[in-house]
């Protein structure tokens, strides 16, 4: 006789916990072949309140750590990463229907990413900020820091647009709730176990898997949410919608725009969720 | 107390000759409004200085089309270096025309004449001397190697500095490439049309810079305008949630500048003399008309009743009055509605229970005037402690201990800037560093600079104005 193997039931991440949606609901995902995968959960608007508080919890220790250390944590998600990569190309293959060796390209650069954002985090500051010459006898200089809670909207596939969405909004200090992709939530889930045995503090990433169009408007629409990036919203009435509903607060947005995942990054997906501090001191005896 | 008595020094008014009647400067040219004209006011004395032309949404959409035939057809395709020294030209001319600016700007605008001449246009043309010289080193700015201008931008300014906001608008985006439509505020054009002779002095192309005054309904038809690129604001939050709706869904890129209620935090081991030097800077500099006015005052407990003693004092020896006189120190508010708002929030603010002290002082019986005020027994709750006044107006809180000062500094939907006063500086850096605001100003307090970027957290707005940071917002591809 054969072994039944243990399948397992893939829930929220949220708070540094697995939890189910507290609505109890799920949805089945499907692999690449049209087959029953395994369910999601389907968040709730509740899960999606409760992600910003676990964010907004997290936000004074994670921004408050010193950049080299952030840059130390990312790095780790990438070695946990590179030490479960069979893991994520078997999942990728089943969830995408692509190649050994697409597969093994995707993580490369999932991984690559975590490096490249992790080494940002103590070098950035002196990139875009540094000393201002001011007509008097002041000190006077600027430095970025995080904006707060991000909120992201994750880009369709299982794996490199979402890392590469999240890794550049947590290396330099913000906390985030991110809604996977609606049809590939499995594998976020996955990372969020990563992220879990990675030393990245709980609530600082917060993975909802469910409906975009039914979470979105939530996390665009609360008032203790600081930023939304809405690169997975493919709609653009809906990215409107979003935008507008962002605005109720002024929260900093990142409109959807076409990306290339296995080109370089620029600077934009980390300034876009920084602020900028000026500070004064006068100069004298 | 003994205190000296002026006599009055009133700056001439002779620098300055009025028109009767101003227009609109469309390609290079003053023409004639569709709109209903207007008339602009002194607020010291309420007599009508000019009529204004409105600009409706046709003249609007000429200034646009002029804006967007001088970007394709000459500022765009111009050198960095030639654009520079147009905006070099402009530094010198507001220069050599400072003193006729400044006496402009404070019968305008009501601001006194000392701050007009020694703040507003110098830091203006300082401002315009910065940007002149990134023209030809935008791809040195650390915003990608080959920066393009965005095209158009549709700016809106306000009452407050209206010359020195021009230049905060008009300098950087120049300098990177764009054209734009200004809109000075209604109550305070004049000096925006003394900056259009300029630009024919300077001969700079026309339609490169375009003025369209009016009020809310010109601002609006210049940042809803389908053929603008750019968006920059700067006024009230409500005004900037408007236009952040208003551009949802579009390709255009947004700086807001908006409300402030700044905290002063005074910790007891401060200089105290020096920091009631700089509250009432914080405060009573442009009558409070200012968005990151130091209107919270947050001081230690321990030495509350000794800053408060002094601070009194000291606000009892302000002089209120005429804006042209070389000594006064504050001055006129910028319209009746202005101060209505004001009288309502005081108002309030008596209501919900908080203890009001004005400064004894004889105001002008025409004209808008408020007398320099502070309240004491305010909460956190209270109406006076959470909405921007915008005028010579001071909510006092206390606190024990650093964290509460933190705590109390932070509990704001605003984020544009803050002061600490300590002579510990790791007291200073471990203060500044968990403040959530764009501009931290210790030991000191309302220092602008054209080097230093200027902007502000959550609902205070987003993108910075000034430095390299203040290219951004107008440059393609770079960061906000």
């Amino acid at each position: 006789m054969t072994r039944a193997d243990v399948r397992k039931t893939y829930k929220l991440y949220l708070g540094g916990a697995f939890p189910r949606s507290e609505s109890g609901r799920s949805y089945a995902v499907e692999d690449a072949k049209g087959r029953f995968w395994a369910h999601a959960s389907r968040a709730s608007r509740k899960d999606a309140r409760d992600a910003v508080v676990a964010a907004r919890k997290a936000f004074d220790g994670w921004s408050g750590r010193t950049a080299y250390n952030r840059g130390q944590v990312v790095y780790r998600v990438a070695e946990v990463l590179e030490s479960r990569r069979d893991q994520f190309e078997a999942e990728l293959r089943t969830a995408e229907g692509i190649t050994a060796s697409r597969a093994r390209t995707y993580v490369d650069a999932a991984i690559d990413r975590l490096v490249w954002y992790a080494g940002w985090s103590d070098k950035l500051a002196q990139v875009v900020g540094g000393a201002n010459p001011v007509s008097g006898p002041y000190l006077n200089h600027s430095a970025p820091e995080p904006t707060g809670v991000v909120a992201v909207l994750a880009p369709a596939g299982p794996l490199l647009g979402l890392v590469s969405v999240v890794a550049p909004v947590i290396a330099t200090g913000n906390t985030c709730v991110v809604v996977a992709s609606q049809p590939h939530p499995l594998t976020a889930i996955t990372l969020g176990e990563v992220m879990a045995t990675s030393d990245v503090p709980a609530g600082v990433v917060n993975v909802l898997t469910g409906p975009q169009d039914e979470i979105a408007p939530w996390l665009a629409s609360h008032m203790d949410v600081d930023a939304i990036d809405l690169t997975g919203v493919e709609d653009p009435e809906a990215a409107r919608n979003l935008e507008i509903a962002a605005a109720d607060n002024l929260k900093r947005v990142r409109r959807p725009a076409a990306e290339d995942w296995l080109a370089t990054p620029g600077l934009d997906r980390m300034t876009d969720f920084l602020e900028t501090k000026t500070v004064w001191h006068p100069m004298g005896l | 107390m003994a205190t000296f008595e002026y006599a009055p020094a009133p700056e001439s008014r002779s620098a300055v000759t009025l028109r009767a009647s101003y227009g609109l400067f469309v390609n290079g040219e003053f023409v004639d409004g569709r709109g209903t004209p207007f008339k602009t006011t002194d607020p010291a004395t309420e007599e009508v200085l000019a009529e204004v032309a409105e600009a409706d949404e046709r003249d609007v959409d000429d200034a646009v089309k002029a804006a967007r035939r001088a970007h394709t057809r000459v500022w765009s395709r111009m050198s960095g270096s030639e654009r520079g020294k147009y905006l070099f030209r402009i530094a010198r001319l507001v220069q050599e025309r400072a003193r006729e600016i400044a006496v402009l700007e404070t019968l305008d605008n009501g601001k006194p004449i000392k701050e007009a001449r020694d703040v507003d246009v110098p830091t203006a043309a300082a401002h315009f001397f910065y940007y002149a010289g990134w023209a030809d080193k935008l791809e040195h700015a650390g915003l990608g190697t080959r920066p393009e201008s965005l095209g158009v931008a549709g700016q809106v300014i306000p009452w407050n500095f209206p010359f020195l906001m021009l230049a905060w608008k008009v300098a950087p985006a120049l300098a990177a490439g764009n054209t734009v439509v200004l809109k000075p505020a209604e109550t305070t054009p004049l000096t925006a049309l003394l900056f259009a002779e300029i630009c024919q002095q300077a001969d700079l192309p026309p339609g490169v810079v375009n003025i369209v005054t009016g009020a809310g309904a010109t601002g609006h038809a210049v940042v809803s305008h389908d053929d603008v690129d750019k968006v920059a604001f700067t006024g009230s939050t409500e005004v900037g949630k408007a236009i952040a709706r208003s551009v949802a869904g579009t390709t255009k890129k947004v700086t807001l500048e908006l409300g402030g209620k700044a905290a002063n935090i005074v910790y007891d081991d401060a200089p105290v003399d020096q920091a009631v030097e700089g509250i009432v800077d914080g405060i009573f500099f442009n009558q409070g008309h200012v968005c990151c006015a130091g209107s919270r005052l947050l001081v230690q407990e321990s030495v509350a009743e000794e800053v408060l003693e002094r601070l009194k004092r000291r606000m009892a020896t302000l002089r209120v009055g005429d804006p042209l006189d070389k000594n006064t120190d504050v001055g006129a508010i910028n319209s009746p509605e202005q101060l209505g708002r004001i009288q309502e929030l005081v108002g309030v603010g008596e209501a919900e229970g908080a203890e009001r002290w004005s400064a004894p002082c004889e105001l002008p019986t025409k004209g808008s005037w408020f007398a320099p005020t502070l309240f004491t027994g305010v909460s956190q709750a209270h109406r006076i402690a959470r909405e921007e006044i915008f005028g010579p107006v001071l909510s006092v809180l206390t606190f024990r201990t650093p964290q509460e000062a933190v705590a109390k500094a932070n509990n704001t939907p605003y984020g544009l800037s803050a002061g600490v006063w300590s002579d510990k500086g790791s007291r200073i850096l471990w203060t500044a560093a968990r403040l959530r605001a764009g501009v931290v100003w210790s030991n000191t307090f309302n220092k602008f600079d054209p080097a230093s970027p200027f902007g502000g957290y959550q609902e205070s707005g987003y993108g910075r104005e000034g430095g390299r940071h203040g290219l951004a917002p107008y440059l393609k591809g770079s960061e906000r």
